[in-house]
């Protein structure tokens, strides 16, 4: 039967979350940022490569997590791309592992410019716990120029949407 | 019945583990340990690992799931290696090479494994570690012969959102000949952060060993120290445990059956299990804080209690990922396409399974039952009722049916926890002195085996935390043999195994 399906599907409730707030200071110190490099505008969408660094995989659930139905990325104009060549952020986890570091040095080399480097995570934003072994650079800001943190252990979807999206808008502000 | 290998470890020197002994054997005694273990096949290898001075093995005797342990002394000297009996020895003896500097003698394969040669330093957990400053030496892959081969190399940086490590394929057409890993990117230097602190505080390295089973390794660190220590956690902070691990089990079991069926092109169900996972991450966050259950479970017991409301948003999650199980089956039954790239698709044979001890779905969908959860001291779970599936067809379709199979049971367990979940304390105090204890704990990919030796400060001076992926990953390249190219990702999650967790 048609009709019961069609009057489910008008009153159910989307899936899809509502869109969370960025906050002002965030794009404020962005657009700083990007008015400082002189990077030009992306336009209102980007593609995302996700780089594990050597993380425990915890940030990668959460960034698998941000992918489902619930966040619906593409409505906001990010989805994540298979190569760092298609790709205008950087979104690394995981706290620089030394073991890592050559293959991260080739990611940053095969990502077109302009670009954004995210570091997602307490791991990639300073070493998280793993700070101090002789085996992890303390944070990805040794091997690469990061633009901006999301801290968290993991972040969780929310913080990791609330991230990009404050890239979104530094670059709508920016015209 | 004992056989030659185990009575050869029980003459052993006792050296007080609880609750399984470990024995210390002379070089000379070890070193009849191959030859012994040839006759007796049902004693399996479980881990190998080491510390400044001696070399240990965890066995367990299949047919009674005792555990047995036998160390011999090492420092200075070679030990015999046990990779000519036991395959899933290989990996081990190359990790204790490096971590430690022992040399396993008669060893299969002694190749680099973790240590790439980019850290400053050589053995890293050796009495003294030697500075290194060279230039990193290409890896080595084993030759393959035939007409027609060429390689295909991936990673470490892989197209998905997943962990970094190599895979070397050699190909002939279409069809893989041979697949070789090659892992230790996410090499953190783990063990070194952890020897030399106390319990409480190392136990939020065992969180982060890897994150996707931060429950059960938090859980079996934690219960090796209570065994050490002669300490029981309240029933309460044990039940809490055992709704913390179940729900870890049904969020990564939602999670591979959606990528499984996504990786045959299948985008529906891998929405909807997304959808119901995050509906139970959501309750879990409720309940105990943490997305994830990061940092709850720790020696002694839980901490925090559970959320006043945290019982009711669980079960509600649970009954929707319940009520949608019976059509996501169906979706995937139903359709030919998919279903002909699981069914014999990644055949594991079955001896090989058992020959490495394989645990957790991979174990299970091949004819080997073994489930820590069955073992007398992981309370509560001798109290509650639940089934272990047990299959045979050994292929990607037998895997995935293990999981669904598993997530009907966690969701039995989960009621019933909740149902009689004890009043009272969820935090026992933890006494300052040495012991050495050991445990299982069955996580969502097969049992976490925990070593951990204490100094009379109550610090650790020994350890080790096996996660159950070392014995799964070399399958998985036995696993792909023959089948094509394009259906590795299949077999891949079909496994899931963890690179952290074996990186260290
Ligand atoms: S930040 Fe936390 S979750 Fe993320 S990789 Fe580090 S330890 Fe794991």
């Amino acid at each position: 039967m048609l009709w019961p399906k069609l009057a489910r599907a008008l009153f159910a409730k989307p899936l899809t979350d509502n869109a969370p707030l960025v906050p002002r200071e965030t794009i404020q110190a962005l657009g700083e940022r990007l008015a400082a490099t002189s990077r030009a505008r992306l336009g209102r969408s980007l593609a995302i490569r996700e780089v594990d660094s050597g993380s425990c995989n915890g940030c990668e659930l959460e960034v698998n997590a941000l992918q489902n139905v619930a966040y619906d990325l593409e409505r906001f104009g990010l989805r994540f791309v298979a190569s760092p060549k298609h790709a205008d952020v950087l979104l690394v986890t995981g706290p620089a592992c030394l073991n890592m570091r050559e293959a991260l040095e080739r990611a940053l080399a095969s990502t077109p410019e302009p670009r954004w480097v995210v570091a997602a995570g307490d791991c990639a934003v300073d070493g998280g716990v793993f700070k101090g072994s002789y085996a992890v650079e303390n944070g990805i800001a040794a091997v690469l120029p990061v633009d901006l943190l999301i801290p968290g252990c993991p972040p969780t979807p929310a913080q990791l949407l609330e991230g990009l999206l404050s890239l979104l808008e530094t670059e709508a502000a920016k015209k | 019945m004992m056989g030659p290998a185990s009575s050869l470890i029980r003459s052993g020197n006792p050296q007080g583990a609880k609750p399984y002994e470990r024995f210390l054997l002379s070089p000379t005694a070890w070193g009849q340990l191959p030859a012994a273990l040839q006759q007796e096949t049902e004693l399996a290898l479980l881990g190998l690992w080491a510390d400044a001075t001696q070399v240990h093995a965890c066995f367990l005797h299949e047919p009674s799931a005792e555990a047995v342990l036998a160390s011999t002394p090492a420092a200075g000297w070679n030990y015999a290696a046990l990779s000519p009996a036991r395959p899933g020895a290989v990996r081990f003896e190359r990790m204790i090479l490096e971590l430690w500097g022992h040399r396993a003698e008669g060893a299969v394969d002694l190749r680099p494994w973790l240590d790439h040669g980019r850290w400053n330093l050589r053995h890293p957990l050796a009495a003294k570690p030697i500075p290194f400053a060279g230039e990193a030496p290409q890896p080595e892959f084993l030759p393959v012969e035939g007409e027609g081969i060429h390689q295909i190399p991936v990673g470490p940086i892989h197209a998905g959102v997943i962990e970094p490590g190599h895979f070397r394929f050699s190909v002939q057409g279409e069809v893989v000949v041979r697949l070789e890993q090659r892992l230790g990117y996410t090499h953190k230097g783990t063990l070194s952060l952890m020897l030399g602190t106390s319990p409480r505080a190392a136990v939020r390295y065992a969180a982060r060993l890897s994150g996707d089973t931060t429950v059960a390794h938090s859980w079996a660190f934690s219960a090796a120290v209570e065994a050490a220590l002669g300490v029981t956690a309240p029933p309460r902070a044990l039940h809490l445990r055992a709704l913390m691990l179940e729900l870890e089990r049904i969020h990564n079991h939602l999670n591979d059956w959606g990528f499984v069926c996504n990786d045959a092109a299948f985008a529906f169900p891998h929405a909807r299990c997304g959808f119901l996972r995050e509906g139970v991450l959501r309750a879990v966050a409720a309940a105990f804080g943490h997305r994830l259950m990061m940092d709850r479970v720790l020696p002694g017991g839980v901490a925090p209690d559970i959320a006043p409301r945290g019982a009711e948003a669980i079960l509600a999650a649970l009954d929707a990922v319940e009520a949608e199980i019976p059509s996501l089956m169906q979706i995937y039954e139903a359709h030919a396409s998919l279903q002909d790239r699981v069914v014999t698709t990644g055949y594991l044979r079955p001896d090989l399974a058992r020959a490495f001890a394989a645990g957790g779905h991979v174990g299970r969908a091949s004819g080997r039952g073994f489930d820590a959860r069955r073992l007398p001291q992981n309370q509560p779970y001798p109290t509650l009722r639940f089934d272990v599936p047990l299959l045979e067809t050994s292929d990607v379709d037998a895997r995935v049916r293990i999981r669904v199979l598993e997530l009907s049971q966690s969701i039995a367990l989960v009621r019933q926890i909740l149902a009689s979940l004890p009043a009272g304390e969820t935090m026992a105090p933890l006494p300052v002195r040495a012991g050495e204890g050991v445990a299982m704990i069955e996580g969502f990919r097969g049992e976490c085996l925990h070593w951990i030796a204490l100094d009379d400060g109550g610090i650790i001076r020994g350890l080790f935390p096996r996660d159950p992926s070392w014995l799964q990953w070399p399958l998985l390249e036995a696993a792909i043999e023959d089948n094509i190219v394009a259906d590795f990702p299949l077999c891949n999650k079909s496994f899931n195994c963890s690179y952290s967790g074996v990186d260290l």
